[in-house]
């Protein structure tokens, strides 16, 4: 660490003797954190948007007449799933495993894809019961916020296929590895988000 | 060729989207291609292109960065102060039935255009650049956090500056005012591309500085010297660090807020329509919740300038330290309570209006504190009234008054009368240019001999101090008193003739302005000329007190050859003081982030993406976003980001400045 220029004790210390090197990466996680508060503000509006609009259906459909609960049950438990093989992927990880850490992040994708596949169908449907976002104000926010989210979902598994590329052909080091921190911190946070909405406008949705 | 097809290719640009009926705007053009081609055919002709390219565009050196980004304000600061002496001549002129020169389409670009240039294409860069520049070498570090992203920013900045030029000619700008409150900037009345411009140079931009906010902070948190405990950090990185949190704590919520207009816009959503359940007001509230802490983002960093060359130039370690940490916090946390302000006259009654009145008056206090603090130092000290020092005074002079109309404008009854009246265009010019501006010439004029090795040539910039500020009191006050009549704001024409000779006047301070920066232009080109004779060696022209100014004029590369150990507040001082003596030898190799170019090329797909969503060319937006997505995945597979520099290339910058300093003695 601090080693002295002069060796006397009583000369001050105005530099370091070695190079003080940050380690690479060494802020990383402390700016993705700072990015993810960023976007998590980005969430905060469009559910403020949402509190604020989504009681105006102006004579349009209400969440009664359009949320499916058990739907979005099934989906709900796709993410959280998804979570928790992201969990095993970053085990696995620590202990040097790469081809189960490939595995659990291919496991993780393919729940990602199942929850982008029922949300699709849900918009479908309601797009199709003629609840569109240009319905009301109420549809233009509920779309919006959940939309955001789902965007957020395709880009994370386009992530994870990157990474999963990149872990294949350069093994699990020590960039991949803190790429796959980040992508695990990115989806956690996604799944918070998830139960926002699932409470906020699914549940309570249907109290209305 | 079919008209669908012609669609499909070129959107809706056709020839008539381009302004040829406007002379105003077709000789600013010819004016600005030959100037364009002239410029360009230069760089060819002196082979400069490779030498921009590798040293400064795909640069990751936040010195070079920093600099870049200052260019860029002061190219946008000609643009924008051009629409505002346009709207001072045209306001002079309007009078007893004469329509002015401007018509009123061209009009209205010209004050939207101004704000949104002013704020986030010369007041952000010009921060920004100043922050990029300092606060690296303020704490002792080699480069920011993450400097592929901090080039990545710059570029983004860039991209949204070339899409607010490009409306000048091709198309039109937003007619809306610079925040574009829906209705009036929805589809419904704002057909044209105008609002779209206005939303994709924000957008651009507006990505550009979140990610650079999340660069300083992380460099402020992690790349300290050791020794430097946060409460020893000098106030210009404590300011920096609480305008970055704002940054990042605030500007999603823009972000928000215009991709909620955009899908209005674009696909029929109802958040901000008269109809359909849409609330316009609650955009008023958003933007503003993202507009109030950005006029501290502003602010802020000035204050720490002003605190540097206070304390520099009075010869003195800066009165109440920890006050003016405390103050620029409390300022930053009280910045997100006020937002309502803007708006009293929405009618949300007398209790919100009162609090949020409350609050912003109270933010005065800190903001006093701070005044008290700069007297304080000055007080007893040897003030050297040098032109950074010149400027602070002014701008306490000037802002303080300034703070004292946003008392006034703060009481709900008072704002009830003075609400979108040209009392609160001179309010908020008062504080910024005041404020934000005396501190950017301030800053530039302290921290240049750092950049380029020489001081600015101190007559012009003399000349340039009295034409502003002089001009700005002349071109303020009498808004003041027309506010205070009862005239608003952004009117084209007059009815009253008594009230000319006020506009009359405030043109006239415009001109002095224009003489200002003018002088200001001079001054840069003849300390060019006179660098040899304004030059400084020792890399400390002023007697700082910071440890940027315990390296070389202009910094290496690498800044500093050995990471400083910090033992006090003012660092360098407290090193001079203990009689530190710069180390000859035992130079080791240095590590360093190598150049890119992917920053460069993202920014330009953004651009594409921009105009083609502009001008509804689906298949350019299309493209440019694969592309976009592409290059930045293909950007992930480069690991080898570094590089060493040679103990001995350090050894041999070192030893030439080792015998230029021993040639001064």
């Amino acid at each position: 660490m601090l080693s002295r220029t002069i060796t006397a004790d009583t000369e001050p210390v105005f530099h370091l003797e070695e190079e003080h090197a940050h380690a690479e990466g060494s802020s990383t996680m402390l700016g993705f954190w700072l990015y993810l508060m960023s976007d998590c503000l980005i969430f905060a509006m469009l559910f403020a948007a949402y509190g604020v609009l989504g009681g105006n259906y102006a004579a349009g459909p209400a969440p009664k007449d359009l949320f499916d609960l058990d739907l979005v049950a099934v989906n709900t438990a796709m993410l959280l799933f998804s979570s928790i093989t992201y969990g095993f992927a970053m085990l696995t990880m620590d202990k040097g495993r790469v081809a189960a850490t490939q595995a659990w992040l291919a496991v993780t994708g393919l729940f990602g894809l199942a929850f982008l596949s029922i949300e699709l169908y849900e918009f479908a449907h309601m797009i199709h019961e003629g609840a569109t976002p240009q319905r009301s104000a109420f549809l233009s926010s509920f779309f919006t916020l959940v939309g955001t989210h789902g965007l957020h979902v395709t880009f994370g598994t386009v992530w994870l296929v990157t990474l999963m590329v990149q872990v294949a052909r350069f093994g699990l080091i020590e960039a991949n590895r803190r790429r796959l921190m980040c992508l695990s911190m990115f989806w956690h946070f996604l799944d918070v988000v998830w139960i926002g909405v699932f409470t906020f406008v699914y549940l309570m949705g249907m109290l209305r | 060729m079919p008209d669908s097809l012609t669609k499909f290719i070129f959107g809706r640009l056709t020839w008539e989207s381009l302004p040829l009926h406007e002379p105003i705007v077709v000789a600013t053009f010819v004016a600005v291609a030959l100037g364009g081609i002239a410029l360009l055919g230069a760089i060819t002709y002196f082979k400069l292109w490779g030498y921009l390219w590798r040293e400064w565009f795909t640069s990751v050196d936040h010195k070079k960065i920093g600099i870049m980004y200052m260019v860029l304000g002061l190219i946008m600061l000609l643009r924008g102060f051009s629409d505002a002496i346009m709207m001072r001549l045209q306001q002079a002129i309007a009078f007893n039935g004469s329509e002015g020169y401007l018509n009123s389409h061209h009009y209205d670009q010209i004050f939207t255009a101004h704000g949104v240039i002013m704020i986030f294409f010369v007041a952000m860069p010009f921060v920004t650049g100043l922050m990029n520049f300092v606060v690296p070498l303020q704490i002792g570090a080699r480069d920011v956090s993450f400097p592929f992203l901090n080039n990545f920013s710059f570029w983004m900045t860039v991209g949204g500056a070339i899409l607010v030029m490009a409306s000048l000619f091709v198309g039109e700008f937003a007619r809306t005012g610079w925040l574009a409150y829906p209705p009036l900037s929805g589809i419904g009345y704002s057909p044209d591309v105008g609002v779209d411009y206005y939303i994709w140079a924000l957008q651009v931009a507006g990505v550009g500085t979140t990610l650079s906010g999340i660069n300083l902070i992380c460099t402020i948190i992690k790349m300290r010297a050791p020794g430097m405990t946060m409460m020893r950090m000098p106030v210009f990185t404590w300011t920096s660090l609480c305008t970055n949190v704002l940054i990042v704590a605030s500007f999603p919520v823009l972000t928000a807020v215009l991709a909620m207009l955009s899908l209005d816009r674009y696909v029929g959503t109802n958040f901000f329509t008269n109809d359909f359940g849409g609330n316009p007001m609650m955009y008023v509230n958003l933007i503003w919740i993202w507009g109030h802490p950005e006029v501290y983002i502003l602010i802020l960093p000035l204050f720490g300038v002003f605190s540097e060359v206070t304390s520099t130039f009075s010869g003195k370690r800066l009165f109440g330290y920890t006050s003016m940490v405390y103050a620029t916090v409390v300022i930053t946390i009280l910045s997100y309570l006020v937002w309502l302000h803007h708006f009293f006259t929405m009618g949300s009654g007398a209790s919100v209006n009162s609090f949020f009145g409350i609050t912003t008056m109270i933010i005065s206090i800190p903001t006093g504190a701070k005044i008290f603090n700069w007297l304080f130092t000055m007080y007893r000290g040897r003030i050297r009234f040098e032109l950074p020092m010149m400027w602070t005074v002014a701008f306490m002079l000037t802002f303080v008054v300034g703070g004292m109309t946003g008392v006034l404008l703060a009481v709900p009854p008072a704002d009830f009368v003075l609400h979108n009246s040209l009392f609160l265009i001179a309010h908020f010019h008062n504080v910024i240019i005041g404020g934000v501006l005396f501190g950017l010439f301030a800053g530039i004029a302290y921290w240049w001999p750092k950049a380029f090795g020489f001081k600015l040539d101190p007559f012009w910039g003399k000349v340039s101090f009295w034409c502003w500020v002089v001009g700005f009191w002349f071109a303020f006050m009498p808004l003041y008193i027309l506010g205070l009549m009862g005239v608003t704001r952004r009117m084209r024409v007059f009815d009253d003739p008594s009230l000319q000779i006020w506009f009359v006047i405030a043109a006239f301070g415009a001109v002095l302005i224009a003489f200002g920066i003018g002088a200001f232009l001079i001054q840069i080109f003849v300390s060019v000329r006179r660098r040899a004779e304004l030059v400084d060696v020792t890399g400390d022209p002023w007697g700082g007190r910071t440890l940027e100014w315990s390296t070389s004029s202009p910094p290496p590369a690498y800044n500093f050859a050995f990471t400083p150990v910090i033992r006090d507040n003012d660092a360098w001082w407290d090193m001079k003081k203990a009689g530190y003596r710069r180390p000859l030898s035992g130079f080791r190799p240095i590590h360093m982030p190598d150049n890119t170019g992917t920053g460069i090329i993202l920014a330009a797909f953004s651009v594409a993406l921009g105009f083609g969503m502009i001008w509804y060319i689906w298949w350019l937006a299309a493209l440019s976003f694969v592309c976009l997505i592409a290059t930045a995945i293909g950007h992930t597979f480069n690991y080898h980001r570094d590089f060493h520099i040679p103990a001995a290339e350090v050894t041999q910058t070192e030893e030439a400045r080792t015998t230029l300093l021993a040639a001064r003695v």
